[in-house]
């Protein structure tokens, strides 16, 4: 009995202190070790220079990511549209990665990119809607990718195996696009403009 | 979607068709018809009748698309009306609690989103038309096999519910390209597996509002019908023939007169 009552003392200033503290140093922690746990990093199967071939081609994004005809996307070309320029035994630049590029060149074997952008399985992204169609800036989703010297390391979701762009890259998943390319995102810019909301635009 | 059932031989290969399209799998035991998947059915009545009076249909039934309409008279949702008209209310629609399916008002087709869906089975329910299926168990796919799906549909997983899209990858296929070409998506550059594999092109598709489209002129025959229409789920799907019995085994059997009436009482015209 005298014990339940000498449970319920005071609270001192320094205690509060102390609690404020330990959920700063806690939170902290969470947030740097909940991605660090989810996410794994893959290294991309070579390094490349968007912005150096970006100066190079006539036709900006369009040159190596283009439409086809039928209107769907090429996405990431593949190493026949490389070797309209690069050539086995002629290398353009020097270092493993030239040399490792050369190999896939020489092999007419396609490069395994890890795709940023990609989505699961279940999502239809229409290019041709974005692009030819409302008129969409590459850099509208996907940043200043075509401005980087070298690709990042590629960071997927242990559990989901998606890639983290899609979830975004910023604390506990708040960034909007284009670090973030969620269903949330394109269901609000879609009832923004007016667009169609209904499941199978965006589903298949 | 229109099906001649006088021309339907039954033959199934719109269902093969389907699966092959849509990426649906064969259990372990496809005997089982109560837990096997076939989004395209065939179903085959008879007349009753002993040899040698006996005739035999089938109704290839694949997912019918119900617009739904308001409760009340039948003639208020008797016909297609123009899509902005009423607020859809397809039965499958109005009871799923996860809203893993909705009524495009553009292009009148219902959606299942099987990862969205919770596997509730509430539409599996609610559908008059046994088109909906839930997957009891996960497809098992042979070894190497999963290379050869269409990467076009995403294959579902155990414990969701799927059904017939009317092809919709075929549609959004199209609309790309009309949307690089500029023009519209027309009657031949979108149609379903089941009505181009066909052999006796007794599946007809199109647009059923657009005057153009060979489904408009069909719908308006007097051997059309379509299943269950007592229940007013407005569906998409119609059927002809031309043997009477078939038309009233149909259930629901509305005569040339009662049609007509009711479409001029409902639209004025």
């Amino acid at each position: 009995m005298s014990s339940h009552q000498q449970g319920k003392k005071q609270r001192s200033r320094a205690d509060w202190i102390l609690l404020f503290v330990g959920l700063v140093i806690g939170s902290a922690f969470g947030f740097w070790a909940t991605p660090t746990i989810l996410y794994a990093e893959k290294a991309q199967p070579l390094q490349f220079n968007h912005k150096l071939h970006l100066e190079q081609v006539s036709d900006s994004c369009k040159s190596c990511h283009s439409l086809r005809e039928d209107g769907s996307f090429s996405g990431i070309p593949s190493i026949k549209s490389c070797k309209e320029c690069h050539e086995a035994d002629s290398p353009m630049g020097d270092g493993a990665n030239e040399a490792a590029f050369l190999e896939y060149i020489k092999k007419n074997q396609p490069i395994p990119w890890l795709v940023y952008s990609r989505q699961p399985d279940c999502v239809f992204f229409s290019h041709a809607a974005h692009t030819a169609n409302a008129g969409f800036e590459c850099a509208k989703c996907h940043d200043d990718h075509g401005q980087t010297t070298k690709l990042r390391p590629y960071e997927y979701n242990r559990l989901t195996g998606y890639s983290r762009d899609i979830w975004g890259t910023g604390p506990i998943g708040l960034s909007g696009p284009p670090h973030r390319m969620k269903m949330d995102d394109c269901a609000k810019c879609h009832s923004e403009n007016g667009v169609n909301r209904a499941c199978f635009v965006c589903h298949k | 979607m229109v099906i001649d059932l006088d021309k339907c031989t039954g033959c199934g290969a719109c269902s093969v068709a389907c699966m092959s399209e849509n990426n649906i799998g064969v259990l372990h035991n496809e005997t089982d018809k109560i837990r096997s998947i076939t989004w395209m059915r065939v179903y085959q009545i008879d007349n009753g009748k002993s040899f040698p009076d006996t005739e035999v249909a089938f109704i290839p039934r694949p997912c019918m698309h119900c617009q739904g309409g308001k409760s009340g008279t039948p003639g208020q949702a008797f016909f297609q009306e123009g899509p902005m008209d009423e607020e859809a209310h397809p039965p499958c629609v109005s009871v799923c609690p996860a809203t893993a399916t909705d009524y495009d008002e553009e292009t009148g087709i219902v959606s299942q989103i099987p990862t969205r869906c919770i596997g509730c089975r509430y539409c599996v329910a609610a559908c008059p038309y046994h088109a909906r299926y839930f997957n009891w168990y996960d497809v098992p796919w042979p070894k190497g096999s999963p290379r050869a799906l269409s990467p076009f549909v995403s294959p579902r997983m155990r414990g969701v519910v799927e059904k017939c899209t009317f092809c919709y990858q075929r549609y959004q296929a199209a609309r790309n390209k009309a949307l690089v070409d500029g023009g519209e998506v027309g009657e031949m550059d979108y149609q379903t597996a089941c009505t181009e594999a066909c052999p006796s092109g007794a599946i007809t598709f199109g647009q059923l509002q657009n005057p153009e489209h060979k489904v408009h002129k069909l719908i308006s025959s007097d051997y059309t019908f379509r299943l269950l229409e007592q229940l007013h789920t407005n569906p998409k799907v119609y059927y002809m023939s031309k043997r009477e019995w078939v038309r009233k085994k149909a259930d629901n059997y509305v005569t040339r007169h009662n049609k007509f009436a009711q479409a001029a009482a409902q639209s004025g015209h």
